[in-house]
């Protein structure tokens, strides 16, 4: 078969045919799977990395304290309410006392008779004493009377014997006067002790600090050790954060942290990590530190707000680094695709430490300069026709 | 022999041309329809292969986390990394859902992945843009098609997200695009009550006296921290080591782990025969029924083109042309429609495949055998032009 020569009639068709077929091979080797895949490159250099670690936690007060009764009764009055500062020794609130008042001014009473019993023991021994010393005398007189035969064996005895019972006499009430002692002794002790219980019933504040609840009104009935009011160390708040354990393992005391509040992300506050838990989650798999503020802010941030810590690790020194996005897992390796001679190569990398910024330390397999793919358009394989290109098309920048 | 078809086309090309034009469009839709089935069928693939694992471990007796809801303990993994043959496990949790950004919504499939770096199970095989996510808390790698653009901040449930990376082609089996976010985020978004859930359950706790009971503080507050704390993951990804038989090591977790474990092979089985088979199947029909009207329309095209020249057709069999020349201006026609309408069709597909809300994919192999499809058919549609065209009496031209 032989085609018409070319005429001027046919200029028009050709005109549609070539771009309709330059069109179609254009498009099946753009698009599809003969395509080239689009590929951005990213060159190593050595930089300092600098890695954080990142952490969410809650705003806790340091000291916290729960006051209450030390045993069951009724609240009498709370003379704070939530949000008021109060000073050490303020008193807070009071307890019912009962029956203790009337119990106090029985011990009162008790221990002003146990006083006046021991002046009557005293007096009685007083007493015994005197007649004591008069019987000793009478026997000294009557025994020189023996002497002189002008008393009668008899009567001497009888004066001995006065003497014994005068000195088992005063020996007794002296007993009696230890006796009284011991029991004004007694008495004043229940008397301080009720007085004390009484003074325990006073709810004082420990320190200076601040009310965050008051958590029972006049009238309501606790048991030992239910809190009326908490107080909290105004002074003394930080961040109770919880970190990935993935990496975590340079946290440490001292470090700086930035911390940001829920209620105002933008604002960041300065702080340092007071002290790594000893004790990681072991459900959540999260190390747990303190992070204290430097300074307070100020208003007060509140208990509970969700906070937002990074904690900056100690720089690295200038090391050879690639996105965390050049990293790929292949074979059970992790490696890049390093451009050699315009082909994709998987070269296996081991990596280092990484920072917030997706920068990952590569500690072996690429040198400075090497051009390592950093995104592609579809994954790729050893055989894939890959194009360079400055950023990928269709992909908001 | 000069080639009658040539001349004839040259002779009406502009009919020629606009004819190859409308029948390229169908043969367009036709394309794209078949691209539209290939890409339910890559979304699926793409799922499995996204996941980077080799198997899915999950609730017991339950299809797994794409077909089927499926909640299993997050420390369950370290059991399983114990056992020979595993040479990964990683936490992951999946959860179609709204995703806001400013004032749009975007319905995406949430992954919670373990932030454990690229090539992870779970993780997004490739970026396109960005990086991956490095902090364990409120980063996202979105697919492009959320059309969330880098450092946007976008909102799952009560939390703000920011947009480091974005992937293409992370779509669910629905074709949702993904948003991968850390796992424990997403354990929060998927298991934890919203606000008002959680003051309702607490006032029905204090009113419960067996909970809330007097003269035991600290009984409450422990009853109330326990109501609000869930550790639930959807599935474990597991990726065997290399060598290992993953049929063996799921035969290791079933038996002594007592979950259900599902084979790439099995999940790629569910995937297509359980959840897109109905969709697929739709699609299938509608391609069917577009390629018999293609083929009908093709035919009616030719035919009606033979008839209108039939008085030339006349005129050169009463010159004396023969009828196989006569047949070949037709056939070449023919083809020549059919060339010029698939070149059309294909070019349309292409650019218009984009557009598609719909993943089209659009195989070379389909399109050859589109071509050979189209061949054929334009050839059998020739033939009734052809025996039409045959049987004109030559003393039409005359008569006529």
């Amino acid at each position: 078969m032989r085609l018409p020569p070319l005429t001027r009639r046919a200029l028009p068709l050709l005109g549609f045919l070539v771009p309709l077929g330059a069109t179609f091979l254009w498009l099946a080797l753009t698009t599809g799977p003969l395509a080239p895949v689009l590929v951005t490159l990213t060159t190593v250099t050595a930089d300092t990395i600098t890695p954080t670690l990142f952490g969410i936690g809650t705003l806790e007060a340091r000291y916290t304290y729960r006051i209450g009764p030390t045993f069951a009764g009724r609240v009498s009055r709370v003379e704070v309410q939530v949000g008021e500062r109060v000073k050490a020794g303020q008193l807070l609130g009071e307890m019912d006392p009962v029956d203790l008042d009337d119990r106090v001014a029985a011990q009162e009473a008790a221990q002003r008779r146990a006083e006046a019993g021991i002046e009557a023991a005293r007096a009685q021994t007083d007493d015994a004493r005197a007649r004591r010393e008069f019987a000793t005398a009478q026997v000294k007189r009557y025994e020189q009377l023996l002497l002189a035969k002008t008393a009668s064996e008899d009567s001497v005895e009888a004066k001995r014997q006065e003497s014994l019972v005068a000195k088992a006499g005063l020996q007794a009430a002296q007993a009696n006067l230890a006796s009284a002692e011991q029991e004004l002794n007694r008495v004043r002790a229940e008397h301080e002790a009720l007085v004390t219980q009484r003074a325990n019933l006073r709810l004082l504040a420990p320190v200076d600090a601040l009310v965050v609840s008051r958590d029972a009104e006049p009238g309501s009935t606790l048991v030992a050790g239910q809190a009326v009011v908490e107080v909290i160390d105004a002074e003394q708040l930080w961040v109770n954060a919880r970190f990935d354990q993935l990496g975590a393992g340079g946290l440490a005391a001292g470090l700086p942290a930035r911390v940001s509040l829920r209620s105002q992300p933008l604002l960041i506050h300065a702080g340092e990590v007071g002290r790594v838990e000893p004790r990681a989650d072991a459900v959540t798999e999260e190390l747990l530190a303190k992070i204290v503020f430097a300074p307070l802010p100020d208003p007060l941030p509140r208990l509970g707000e969700l906070a937002e810590v990074t904690v900056l690790l100690a720089p690295l020194p200038p090391t050879p680094w690639v996105p965390n996005a050049a990293l790929h897992r292949r074979d059970g390796q992790l490696g890049v695709w390093r451009l050699e001679d315009n082909a994709p190569r998987f070269v296996p990398v081991e990596r280092g430490v990484a920072d917030r910024d997706g920068r990952v330390q590569i500690r072996s397999g690429l040198s400075v300069g090497d051009a390592v793919v950093a995104h592609s358009r579809s994954p790729l394989g050893p055989h894939s026709r890959v194009q360079v290109v400055a950023s990928l098309p269709g992909v908001p920048q | 022999m000069i080639s009658l078809a040539g001349r004839d086309i040259l002779h009406a090309w502009g009919k020629f041309v606009f004819t190859g034009l409308g029948l390229g469009l169908l043969i367009g839709v036709t394309l794209s329809m078949a691209g539209i089935y290939r890409g339910m069928v890559d979304d699926a693939e793409i799922l499995l292969d996204n996941s980077g694992a080799d198997l899915w471990v999950v609730q017991r007796d339950t299809l797994g986390p794409y077909a089927e809801s499926s909640s299993l303990q997050d420390d369950l993994y370290r059991g399983i990394l114990t056992l020979p043959g595993v040479a990964r496990a990683a936490n992951v949790t999946y959860l179609t859902m709204q995703v806001g950004q400013g004032d749009r919504e975007r319905r995406a499939m949430v992954v919670g992945v373990v932030p454990g770096g690229p090539g992870e199970p779970g993780q997004p095989r490739f970026l396109v843009a960005g990086r991956h996510i490095t902090q364990g808390h409120y980063e996202a790698v979105a697919d492009l098609a959320t059309g969330f653009r880098l450092g946007e901040q976008i909102r799952i449930r009560r939390n703000l997200y920011s947009v480091v990376g974005l992937t293409r082609r992370a779509v669910s089996s629905g074709g949702d695009p993904m948003v991968f976010i850390p796992l424990k985020d997403a354990q929060e978004a998927q298991f934890l009550k919203d606000n008002d859930a959680i003051v309702h359950q607490r006032q029905r706790t204090l009113a419960n006296p067996a909970l809330n009971r007097p003269g035991q503080p600290g009984v409450l507050e422990a009853v109330l921290a326990s109501q609000t704390v869930n550790s639930s993951v959807n599935a474990i990804l597991v990726r065997v080591a290399p060598g290992a038989d993953p049929d063996a090591v799921a035969g290791e977790i079933r038996r002594w782990k007592r979950l259900t474990v599902h084979t790439r092979a099995e999940m790629n089985e569910i995937l297509q025969a359980k959840l897109i088979a109905t969709s697929a199947r739709q699609i299938f029909m509608f391609l069917v029924i577009l390629s018999v009207v293609s083929a009908a329309i093709v035919a009616f095209i030719i035919y009606t083109l033979t008839l209108g020249k039939i008085r030339e057709i006349a005129v050169l069999k009463l010159i004396g042309t023969r009828n196989r020349t006569i047949a070949a201006m037709i056939l070449w026609q023919a083809l020549g429609l059919g060339a010029i309408g698939f070149m059309v069709g294909k070019i349309a597909a292409s650019l218009w495949a984009p557009i598609f809300p719909k993943y089209v994919l659009l195989l070379p192999g389909d399109a050859a055998r589109g071509f050979g499809i189209v061949m054929i058919i334009c050839v059998l549609a020739s033939l009734i032009a052809i025996r039409a065209a045959l049987r004109v009496d030559p003393a039409e031209a005359i008569g006529g």
